[in-house]
This record gives structure tokens, C-alpha cells and sequence, in this order.
């Protein structure tokens, strides 16, 4: 939604939360299902209902838990059936600088007293995550802490052991030392969204003392969109691709009229410098695996020449896809999709003319934020979060390898005569095992952003993959794929559970990177044969539709089930007798590890 | 007068998310039904945007009905 996307106006936002929600509820989308725990330091029910619209934006809608007002501590470390019968998805903390209750101003302090100050206070949250992962296993979102509003000691207040300022910050930093050593446990970074909001405006006092508001409502938006982007991001529906468009988007100018020369880019003038930072701000996302693109109406060797200029920091090969022609611009962001086998609507889009915007965003669903000043392009890109970086696993780290890799394998896949004939020569190897610690993150990813072939859809916290790897009437499996041009990673999933002589496929998805490379067929004779040697003689299968997966409806059918039940909704159901069964046949080489 | 009537009547709309609202001078919380505490305070707010000023502490909590936040208004706001 248009409203939705940075920058946004707050007031219009927090005045039409009532409107904008039942816009969003009606908009005939399908949306999976959350339950998300707010255990809250201060009033926070605008802040719920703005995070609420946010997810029904991305696609998620929640319901909600809220603790008594500022009994976020006692409802989370106490028994509390309330709770327990909520069994939250995600657990969100939030609570302000006006929560800590340690600290005191007194100048005969000394430094030992202020530590022990400091870690009383570190340990009263500690106990509070501590008690909530043992009771709930569940993702926990914990902000930092804002800066204080008065400095009694003027500057000296930030590094005297005596000042608030000092206090917030160390404080900040204990909390996270725990981030970088505990799963599953994310900062709500408050203390930045409330410097780039100002922090006058931020804090509003009136607020606080009319109805205990820590943060005045015109914030509101500013925080729920980054919480949002949190709890979206753990659900695994971040965006994956950066789109972007190269004349007076990505350089000033336009390369097929002013020439490789007369492009503005580089050093030399203020708009120049600007753009230049704006290519590295993209380049950057190479690194924590999103997969970049270029959208451009050119020639392609003009486009190539512009991005082969010493001035201009991102080159060909660090896109993915370069699509510059005459096409239009929707055309050209579907025709990527299919070549990267992602969805367009997890694209985002940038573009410097708002028409094209329009277009793309109307016929594709990709994200295109209002990009109208270079100055201002890398902010709004920035603060949409639609790259919010939860877990960062090895496979984000080497997705462009991959990428580059497929682009490979498209071209050779044009040599062969037949299809079997090329898959041989990929000389594929898999290696299909149980779930092992080490997998933990990615198949929780997997489970939450693979859409397309996926035959139940069933979403998983990392607590559920544990539980289920730990169980030992599942059989799991993960699946990594690799060939002679590199490595896929973790691709496909299963899970099996297996009740006396009969098993039920709970869940069974793959990457839509790896289609049609025989790897499903891989999966489930590991499955079965796994199956098996346990005593199954029969499995049963079911695809559960969803607007996104016909790609699967038959698919049980190529496995050699049979279909016992088709439902008027399109659900069907599937057996298969493992007596006599025949192995499944595929190109790829299996390993144990 | 009436110009400020409408404006703060088209708040009461958007706040509530009811295009039949009507409001008058004599109109109080118990009038509308999602006028509640926490609603008061998304109303107080986008009032005060809507005519680019603020109440008091004492005046947000003293209004006894519209008409008495009518006359804050035609006094300070814009």
C-alpha cells in the first residue's frame, strides 16, 4: 500500500489506522496467520494496531497478546496461563529508558557501585529472556534503550559513571553481547529510530504524563514499520531482489544521449558524489545475499558501457540479471522472475520516474518506493527495511555465486539436444541428511518463505524444526545440491511423521532454484527408503492449495501415489504402499554426508 | 466558525472510521461508541494536527464536550 511505504505521513496514518486496516483486511489477499506476544513497559496499543497494519501490508496477519500495562516483567517470568494458552509465534518486549529502575543520579557512587547498578539492571532482563525461552521457544524481540530526555551533568553525562547517558549505553551494549551469543533474539533498535526522529519529538513528556505514552503517537508509524520489518523478516518475507534502473537512477544523465563521458557519476560534482554513494549503498547488499538486478530502457551495450565506467562502483557481473531494452519495464521484472524462479512481488524496484513505478507496481506487485531527490534516494530505500537482516546464513552469504552460477548453466543448457542429456552433464551431487544443528536456521527460512513448491505450506519456528529434529517419530530430511557449477546449498525439506507402520508427509518443500533438476525425486526416495528401513508400508501425502503452489498439485501423482481424496477446495490427499516399491529415477549422485 | 465544524467533524470520521458521524456542540464521548480513553488520545492528536496546535494537559483533560474543545480551537488554532 502506497500509504505504507517510507515516507509516509504519521499523523494521516495514525488518524486513519481505523480505515487503513479494514481496507487491508478486505483487499482479498491471503495471508498466513501469526500470534504475536507484546509484553509492554508503557501504553502500547497504538503501537499494536500500527504493527498489526504494517504485517497485513506484508502479508501477515497477526493476533495479538498484550501484557497489563508495565507488567511486562511479572507477565513474562511468572506463570501465566493467559499466555501459555496464546502460545505466541514471537515474543516482543517493549519498553523505554522510562523501565529502568536501577539506575539512580547520585553523585556518591562509585564506579564499582555504578557497575553493580548496571548489571542488578542487565539481570532483571536477562531473567525476563531466560524465563521466556525456557517457557515459550520462540523468537524474542527486545529493544535497546533511547537516550534521556535532561542531562543533569551537561556532556559529561555520556562517560561518567555517574550520568543516565552513560548508564543507556552500557546497558545497550550488555544487551547486545547477548544478541550475538543467543539464537533467536533480536534488538529493536529504538535508540537509532529515535535519534533519526529527534528526540524531543520522539519523547514527547505530555504523552507520558496524560497516559503513559513513552513515545508520542506521531512516532508510532516509525516504530511499528521497524518492528514490522523485524517479525517479517523472521517469517522470512524479506525482499530478495534489488531492481534498479540506470539513467538519473543509478547515474545522472542518460548514457545512450551524453555518452559513457558525459554521465554524471564520481567525484566531480555534488550530484556525481551522490549517485556514487548511492551505487555503493547497493553494492553492499551483494554481500548479505540479495540478489541484485538492472531494469533500464537502453540499447544493452550502452547499458553494459555505463557500468563498465571507472566512475560507476557497481559492474555487469554484479547483477544477476541486466535486462535494457525497449520492453516494458513490468515485462522485463517478470521475465527476471522467472530466469531467478523468485516471485516479483519480492522484488523492489527503483526507478527515478514515477510512471514507471506505477506500472511496475501495478502489473508485477514488486515494491517501488518514491525515489525523487538522489540526495534522499538511499534514506528511503534504507528505512522501508525491506532487507531487514534477522538470520544470515552461509547460503545468503554465497547467493550471488549462485546466481552468477545459474546464469551459467542457462547457456549451456541451450548445447544439449535433449534434457536428460544435460542434466548428466551438471554432474549434480546431493547430500541428503537428517536435520543437524548447523541447518537449524536455514530450513526455519525455508519453511517460511518457499511458496511455490511447497505442498503444505506449514510454517516453522526454529523451536518447531529443533523439536522436530529432536523427535523420534519424524523422520527430516535437508537436502543440499551442488554441480559442476557450484553449490545450491540447503534446497529441499522434509519432514515425515511416522505412526506405527504408517507415515505422514507434514511438510515437503524445495527451492524453486533447483526446479526441474530431478531433485524432488532424490528427496522422497530418501524419504522412503529411510521410511522403510523403520517398517513403514504406508505413506501418506497431502497438498494443501494455496494461491501460490498449483506448480505441485500433481506432484504426488509423479511420485507414484495415488490419489484417494480430492476436496471441493482443490486439497487433495494421497497414499503410497511401499511394498514392491520401485526406486525413483534422477541424475544426481546421493551422498550420506 | 461553521468551516471549523466541518474540518473537526471530517477528524471525527477519520478517527472513528464512520462517514455518518454527526457532531454538534453538546456532543460528548458517551455520544460516539468507540470514543473510549485510547481513542481519545488518537482524537486529541489528530485535532491538534488538524489545526496546528496543542492543548494543555489541563484542557485535554478538562474538555467536557465538543463545543468546549470548539472554543480551544477558535481561539489557538489555525
Amino acid at each position: 500500500m502506497k500509504e505504507l511505504t517510507y515516507p509516509f505521513d504519521s499523523s494521516e496514518l495514525m488518524k486513519n489506522k481505523k480505515k487503513l486496516r479494514r481496507l487491508l483486511l478486505n483487499d482479498g489477499r491471503t495471508r498466513f496467520k501469526k500470534k504475536i506476544a507484546f509484553l509492554c513497559g508503557s501504553t502500547a496499543d497504538d503501537i499494536i494496531k500500527m504493527t498489526e497494519i504494517f504485517l497485513l501490508d506484508m502479508g501477515i496477519e497477526c493476533e495479538f497478546y498484550k501484557s497489563e500495562y508495565n507488567k511486562f516483567w511479572e507477565d513474562g517470568v511468572f506463570d501465566n496461563p493467559h499466555l501459555n494458552k496464546f502460545a505466541p509465534d514471537i515474543i516482543l518486549i517493549h519498553t523505554t529508558n522510562r523501565n529502568i529502575r536501577s539506575y539512580v543520579f547520585d553523585m556518591t557512587v562509585d564506579c564499582k557501585q555504578a557497575e553493580d547498578m548496571l548489571s542488578e539492571e542487565y539481570r532483571r532482563f536477562e531473567t525476563l529472556w531466560e524465563s521466556l525461552r525456557e517457557k515459550y521457544n520462540c523468537p524474542i524481540i527486545q529493544n535497546n534503550f533511547d537516550m534521556p530526555l535532561y542531562r543533569v551533568l551537561g556532556n559529561r553525562d555520556i562517560w561518567d559513571h555517574h550520568g543516565f547517558g552513560n548508564f543507556i549505553t552500557k546497558l545497550n551494549m550488555r544487551f547486545y553481547e547477548y544478541a550475538s551469543s543467543h539464537e533467536s533474539f533480536y534488538i529493536n533498535d529504538i535508540n537509532y529510530i529515535s535519534a533519526q526522529y529527534g528526540l524531543e519529538k520522539w519523547a514527547d513528556p505530555s504523552y507520558w504524563y496524560m497516559y503513559k505514552y513513552a513515545l508520542s503517537p506521531e512516532c508510532i508509524p516509525e516504530l511499528s514499520l521497524n518492528i514490522a520489518n523485524i517479525i517479517k523478516s523472521i517469517f522470512g518475507r524479506n525482499k530478495k531482489v534489488l531492481m534498479t534502473d540506470l539513467d538519473n537512477t543509478l547515474w545522472g544523465g542518460v548514457v545512450g544521449d551524453d555518452g559513457v563521458e558525459g554521465i554524471e557519476t564520481g567525484q566531480e560534482t555534488a550530484a556525481g558524489e551522490c549517485f556514487s554513494e548511492f551505487q555503493e549503498y547497493i553494492r553492499q547488499h551483494k554481500q548479505i545475499g540479495i540478489v541484485l538486478g538492472v531494469n533500464s530502457k537502453n540499447d544493452h551495450e550502452n547499458a553494459l558501457a555505463g557500468l563498465e565506467s571507472p566512475d560507476v562502483a557497481v559492474k555487469p557481473d554484479d547483477f544477476a540479471v541486466i535486462k535494457a531494452n525497449w520492453e516494458p519495464k513490468s515485462i522485463n521484472l517478470e521475465e527476471a522472475a522467472g530466469e531467478l524462479n523468485l516471485l516479483p512481488e519480492s522484488f523492489v524496484f527503483l526507478d527515478d520516474n514515477p510512471a514507471e513505478r506505477e506500472i511496475v507496481t501495478a502489473q508485477t506487485g514488486a515494491s517501488a518506493p518514491c525515489l525523487d531527490n538522489i540526495h534522499e534516494y538511499i534514506r528511503t530505500v534504507d528505512r522501508n527495511g525491506y532487507f531487514e537482516v534477522t538470520a544470515l546464513s552461509h547460503d545468503d552469504l554465497e547467493r550471488n555465486d549462485m546466481y552468477m552460477a545459474d546464469k551459467q548453466r542457462r547457456e549451456t543448457s541451450k548445447r544439449f539436444d535433449s534434457y536428460e542429456d544435460y542434466l548428466e552433464s551438471l554432474e549434480m551431487r546431493a547430500v541428503i541428511h537428517g536435520f543437524e544443528p548447523a541447518d537449524i536456521p536455514r530450513v526455519t527460512q525455508l519453511t517460511n518463505k518457499s511458496n511455490q513448491f511447497n505442498l503444505t505450506t506449514r510454517r516453522y519456528t526454529q523451536g518447531e524444526i529443533e523439536a522436530a529434529s529432536a523427535d523420534e517419530n519424524c523422520i527430516t530430511l535437508c537436502g543440499r545440491l551442488e554441480d559442476k557449477f557450484g553449490s545450491y546449498g540447503i534446497v529441499s525439506v522434509m519432514i515425515g511423521r511416522v505412526d506405527g507402520d504408517a507415515m505422514d508427509i507434514e511438510l515437503w518443500l524445495m527451492s524453486c532454484r533447483v526446479l526441474r533438476r530431478g531433485m524432488e525425486y532424490a528427496m522422497m526416495d530418501r524419504l522412503l527408503e529411510q521410511a522403510s528401513v523403520r517398517g513403514v508400508k504406508e505413506v501418506k501425502g497431502h497438498y494443501y492449495k494455496t494461491p501460490k503452489n498449483s506448480m505441485v498439485k500433481e506432484l504426488y501423482r509423479d511420485m507414484v501415489f495415488e490419489k484417494v481424496l480430492e476436496e471441493p477446495n482443490g486439497d487433495s490427499h494421497w497414499r503410497l504402499c511401499l511394498q514392491g516399491r520401485q526406486k525413483l529415477k534422477y541424475f544426481i549422485d546421493i551422498k550420506e554426508s | 466558525m461553521g468551516n471549523v465544524m466541518n474540518r473537526l467533524e471530517n477528524v471525527f470520521r477519520d478517527v472513528f472510521d464512520d462517514d455518518r458521524i454527526v457532531i454538534s456542540e453538546n456532543t460528548t464521548a458517551a455520544d460516539i461508541e468507540d470514543w473510549d480513553s485510547l481513542e481519545h488520545i488518537n482524537l486529541i492528536a489528530a485535532v491538534e494536527k488538524e489545526f496546528g496546535m496543542r492543548f494543555t494537559m489541563k484542557e485535554v483533560s478538562g474538555m467536557k464536550n465538543v463545543g468546549e474543545m470548539l472554543d480551544i480551537i477558535c481561539e489557538r488554532g489555525k
